[in-house]
């Protein structure tokens, strides 16, 4: 390509940065295929079971299979119970690591690296692995089936430091120091200009942490038993019978239930969410 | 770092300040993780006790019997497989969905929200919807290729394409997630950097290499660690899909940890098991944290 | 003393005897109720959480004074999880309804108490004699009684009338011996114009938990796979061999699925008519009969030197770690829950096999058989049923003889050679319990 003849053509041209029409078919081939199994999900749960694997278009509706659904577990219970997990997990998380991060970026201690390095340990850990430990320990501390129970484990996240860290480092020490000359103390400072500058590293932790949380399912179920605090991919499992068939249809439709409020929320709020990770003081 | 920027007194009076910061996530860290994996490591050097016989030392005859354990060998393999497969490929397609999302392209909001469901479907909504598909006879994918005359296939059922199955799986479920970090990083870029490209010429391969993917390191690196956590942590579709099968095929390390921990109840072996898994991570995870801290430029 | 002293005296010695009164009786009241909690799986649907809680109330009605709580727990294998890490960090269920072949697991994690302990009267004693001898198979060990059946199974033979009808075949007459049973498939598999097969003869699937199914070749041809004790197994016995070799070469033959079969999906094929003849568990009877579109038969799994097939399906048992009191109100629970009229509605509602004679005896299980013949054939093939497989450290045995079944299915390895392997991997998993 000519550089002088592209000029030419004008700067406000700029054709070879704009998508071809090649790209738009296989952005959208990879959507649709991407899609397809949430589409037959919502094909599956309003159809009678004869269609759930055969795909005539003249077939009857039906709400049957959520009727099945919703008497086949409290869901609306464990819906809250999920959400009030999630955001109970999140919330500890982002303050402890928050608080933990920030004497590993600004404070010089004996024993600093040890530390971090005993923090980078949890960080391929999964709490999964030392069930049995851990059961243990609620079971002395009396919290068996409690949401606290299920987010203990997680409260103390050594991705979230281990980000924090990274970003607080980098924040120029001029804002420090401007800080300072205001009178502010170290934790004004840390809540004034440090947590507002590492905004999109929080919206990321947050989104990894929601949807590990929310997808969760071993611990929960060895550590819960009732439906006071049992989240939702334990109530869901009453669906993932042994002895019976698969039945798609009741499966879809408890999926459309619970995963419907999401998609709806990521629909309205996508372009908010998006932005919400760029919204970034530095810049 | 030259001077301690904290404010306040002598260095102890800092240190203090700093370990109280510390405190409460250390503590819970050592509480259920440290305390737990020093225990596991204990354990695996006894044998497992079972009901009233207590567990006694065997030094490394754990580690013997996984050394020579066929079943072991396998999940190592088909992990390092799996992890070989669903890391390139989802934070490629990821990265090349984020792209495409970022272009204006018509119905890009649909296109997003098309590659992020995965992320908010239950796995075990997805693990059988997946089954459906991946079913002989009148599963999706068999009314495909017989609409197109291709020969049935038992996808889960054999050896040779059960692990692939349950990759492709693995991958659909994680691609959309990762484009959300690339699609933040790219729409954080200063629009002025595209003009500038535009008025040297530049082509749009160029402008990817030279510009997006530098800028993008960081993201790249955050995306890999959370891509290779996952290669390892990623089995519960195993659970309805294959449970490893047939005959080991698609088992993973995760999942034989579960099946020696949790049903055969093997509580020694598996903590032998568990041991192997968590030094190969940590190396890695150390690995990659010298890496960012060299490679990463923020300002 | 004066008068008002006196009676001052009196007043508050009537009061502290009161109050002594109320104390008494309160310390009566607040006597806890004895708690029961029990685990159980949910393997045959959400509605039948219901009928659970229905019977946990029933039973706290009649017997106030304990309070049972029953709390689902998963699949089967989940919920042994639960109970077992529960069992291990010191607080157990008091009860839970377990896999009958987690009978040997339990007992060496000493999980368990033995039901002789509580089996004092007459009536006990025919309370446990009423249940059937094929379902105590796995229920007894060592002289004793260490599970109680709730939900018990055996496996059983579904087919398709209307294409035994299409194939020229008596739809009436299911097939009864091995012969008979390929020369069905064979005349029931359909193939397009390109050669693909549309239509099975026969499937019977080989995934979760093959070694099931594997029974159902190998009781007929006269094999028993695990002794009693649960310390030795018989993989490389040549009968053993040739059942696999017959499962095999349905393969071979074209007239049975390629591959492993998914357990899952085999009642959806027969909906569908991929296949026409399944073996599956009489659990998924009620679902057969609600879903197939057509008319079906139910019958006994096909013979070749005797007829029979294993029992399947979850007993109840009784946690060690419990208090006395507490096992006493389980025993109780569990001796009101087996009841003919609770056995009966249970066996009604799931699909699962009446777990005693007496529960057959009942109005409601006559009359439901009146209507629904194909919901007895399980149960006149008690008399011929076996144990279902199971040793000690069952769940790493059985694994060995699930990838051997597997391997051979896939064509990996052949019969005789999976079966040499997995005698040889199972021989040094028991060494240990011999």
């Amino acid at each position: 390509m000519n550089p002088s003849s592209a000029t030419t053509r004008g700067v406000q041209r700029l054709a070879y940065n704009e998508p071809t029409r090649l790209d738009a078919l296989a952005a959208w081939l990879l959507a649709l295929l991407w899609i397809l199994p949430l589409v037959y999900a919502f094909w599956t749960a309003f159809h009678p079971a004869e269609y759930a694997t055969r795909f005539a278009l003249n077939a009857p509706l039906t709400l049957d299979n959520f009727r099945r659904a919703w008497e086949a577990a409290p869901f609306a219970r464990y819906f809250l119970n999920t959400t009030l997990l999630v955001a109970m997990i999140l919330a500890v998380q982002l303050v402890l690591a928050t608080l933990a991060a920030y004497a590993f970026a600004r404070y010089r201690f004996r024993g600093r690296n040890l530390l971090f390095g005993l923090v980078l340990v949890q960080l391929m850990i999964m709490p999964d692995i030392v069930v049995v430990e851990n059961y243990k320990s609620m079971v002395r501390l009396g919290l068996v089936d409690t949401l606290l129970a299920i987010g203990l484990p997680y409260f103390s996240s050594a991705l979230a430091i281990f980000l924090l860290r990274q970003t607080f480092m980098g924040i120029p020490k001029e804002l420090d120091e401007a800080a300072r000359v205001e009178g502010a103390s170290a934790l004004q400072t840390l809540w004034r200009v440090y947590v507002p500058l590492a905004r999109p590293v929080y919206t990321a932790f947050a989104l990894v942490s929601v949807s590990y949380h929310w997808n969760n399912f071993l611990w929960p179920l060895i550590v819960t038993n009732s439906p006071h605090a049992r989240p939702l991919t334990v109530g869901l499992q009453v669906f993932s019978s042994v002895d019976q068939g698969v039945d798609w249809s009741v499966i879809t439709a408890a999926t459309v239930m619970t995963s419907a409020p999401l998609l709806v929320a990521f629909l309205l709020f996508q372009r908010q969410f998006v932005q919400s990770f760029m919204r970034a003081g530095i810049k | 770092m030259a001077t301690p920027l904290a404010p306040g007194g002598s260095v102890s009076h800092r240190a203090v300040h700093a370990w109280l910061l510390l405190l409460p996530a250390m503590v819970l860290l050592a509480a259920f993780t440290h305390w737990p994996i020093v225990s596991t490591l204990f354990d695996s050097f006894h044998s497992t006790p079972r009901g009233g016989k207590p567990a006694v030392w065997v030094g490394l005859e754990n580690y013997q019997v996984m050394a020579a354990d066929p079943v072991f060998w396998q999940a190592v393999r088909n992990n390092l497989w799996f992890a070989g497969a669903t890391i390139p490929l989802s934070v490629g397609l990821a990265l090349v969905m984020a792209l495409w999302v970022n272009e204006r392209i018509a119905g890009r909001a649909f296109l997003r929200m098309a590659y992020f469901t995965p992320t908010v479907l239950p796995m075990i909504a997805v693990a059988n919807i997946w089954l459906f598909f991946y079913t002989p006879q009148y599963g999706l994918l068999e009314q495909i290729t017989g609409a197109l005359g291709l020969p049935s296939h038992n996808w889960l059922g054999s050896p040779s394409t059960a692990l692939g199955a349950v990759t492709v799986v693995a991958i659909w479920k994680e691609a959309g997630f990762f484009m959300i970090f690339y699609l933040a990083a790219l729409q954080g870029f200063s629009p002025s950097l595209r003009e500038a490209a535009a008025i040297e010429g530049a082509s749009r391969w160029y402008f990817f290499r030279r510009v997006q993917w530098p800028l993008l390191m960081p993201t790249t690196l955050f995306v890999l660690v959370n891509a290779f956590i996952n290669a390892f942590r990623t089995v519960d579709h195993l659970f309805i899909l294959t449970r490893g099968g047939p005959n080991n095929a698609s088992t993973l390390l995760l999942y034989h940890l579960y099946e020696v921990g949790f049903s055969f109840w093997d509580t020694a072996y598996a903590s032998a098991i568990t041991v192997v898994l968590v030094v190969v991570l940590v190396c890695v995870a150390l690995t990659q944290f010298f890496l960012l801290d060299r490679r990463v430029h923020y300002k | 003393m004066t008068m008002r002293r006196k009676r001052f005296i009196q007043i508050l010695a009537l009061q502290l005897a009161a109050a002594g009164g109320l104390l008494g009786s309160a310390a009566g009241h607040a006597q806890a109720p004895v708690d029961v909690q029990f685990y159980y799986p949910v393997a045959v649907g959400g509605p039948i959480a219901k009928t659970i809680d229905g019977f946990a109330e029933g039973f706290m009605k009649d017997n106030p004074g304990v309070k049972v709580t029953p709390i689902y727990a998963g699949t089967y294998q989940e919920t042994i999880v639960k109970a077992i890490t529960a069992h291990k960090s010191g607080t157990p269920p008091v009860t839970s309804v377990l896999l009958s072949t987690d009978m040997f697991t339990l007992i060496d994690e000493d999980a368990i108490v033995p039901f002789d302990g509580f089996i004092k009267s007459a009536e006990d004693k025919a309370w446990l004699d009423g249940f059937y001898k094929a379902f105590m198979m796995n229920s007894q060990s060592g002289g004793k009684t260490w599970g109680i059946p709730f939900q018990r199974s055996t496996v059983v033979m579904y087919w398709n009338k209307e294409l035994f009808k299409e194939a020229g075949l008596d739809p009436e007459k299911a097939p009864a011996n091995w012969a008979e049973l390929q020369a069905a498939a064979t005349k029931l598999t359909r193939k397009d114009a390109s050669g693909k097969v549309t239509q099975w003869g026969v499937q019977i699937p080989s995934s979760g938990f093959p070694y099931w199914l594997f029974q159902t070749l190998t009781t007929p041809n006269g094999a028993i796979l695990a002794n009693e004790a649960g310390t030795q197994v018989r993989f490389d016995d040549p009968k053993v061999v040739e059942a696999l070799q017959y499962w095999v070469d349905l393969g071979k033959a074209g007239i049975h699925p390629p591959g492993v079969v998914e357990w899952g999906t085999t009642p959806k094929d027969f909906f569908e008519k991929k296949a026409a003849i399944i073996f599956t568990t009489t659990g998924n009877l009620t679902n057969i009969k609600k879903n197939a579109g057509f008319d079906f038969g139910v019958g006994m799994i096909p013979g070749k030197v005797r007829k029979g097939s294993p029992t399947g399906g979850g007993n109840f048992y009784i946690f060690k770690k419990a208090s006395p009191a507490q096992q006493e109100a389980a025993f109780k629970f569990i001796q009101w829950v087996t009841q003919p009229e609770r056995a009966a509605q249970w066996s009604i509602e799931t699909g699962y096999v009446g777990v005693s004679k007496a529960a057959y005896d009942t109005a409601a299980l006559k009359k439901y058989g009146q209507d629904f013949p194909a919901a007895l054939v399980a149960r006149d093939q008690l008399p011929d049923s076996v144990a279902e497989f199971s040793t000690h450290d069952n769940q790493r045995v059985t694994k060995a003889l699930n990838d051997g079944l597997q391997a051979a299915l896939t064509g990996a390895k052949t019969p005789a050679q999976a079966m040499k392997d997995a005698q040889a991997e199972a021989d040094r998993i028991l060494r240990a319990y011999k």
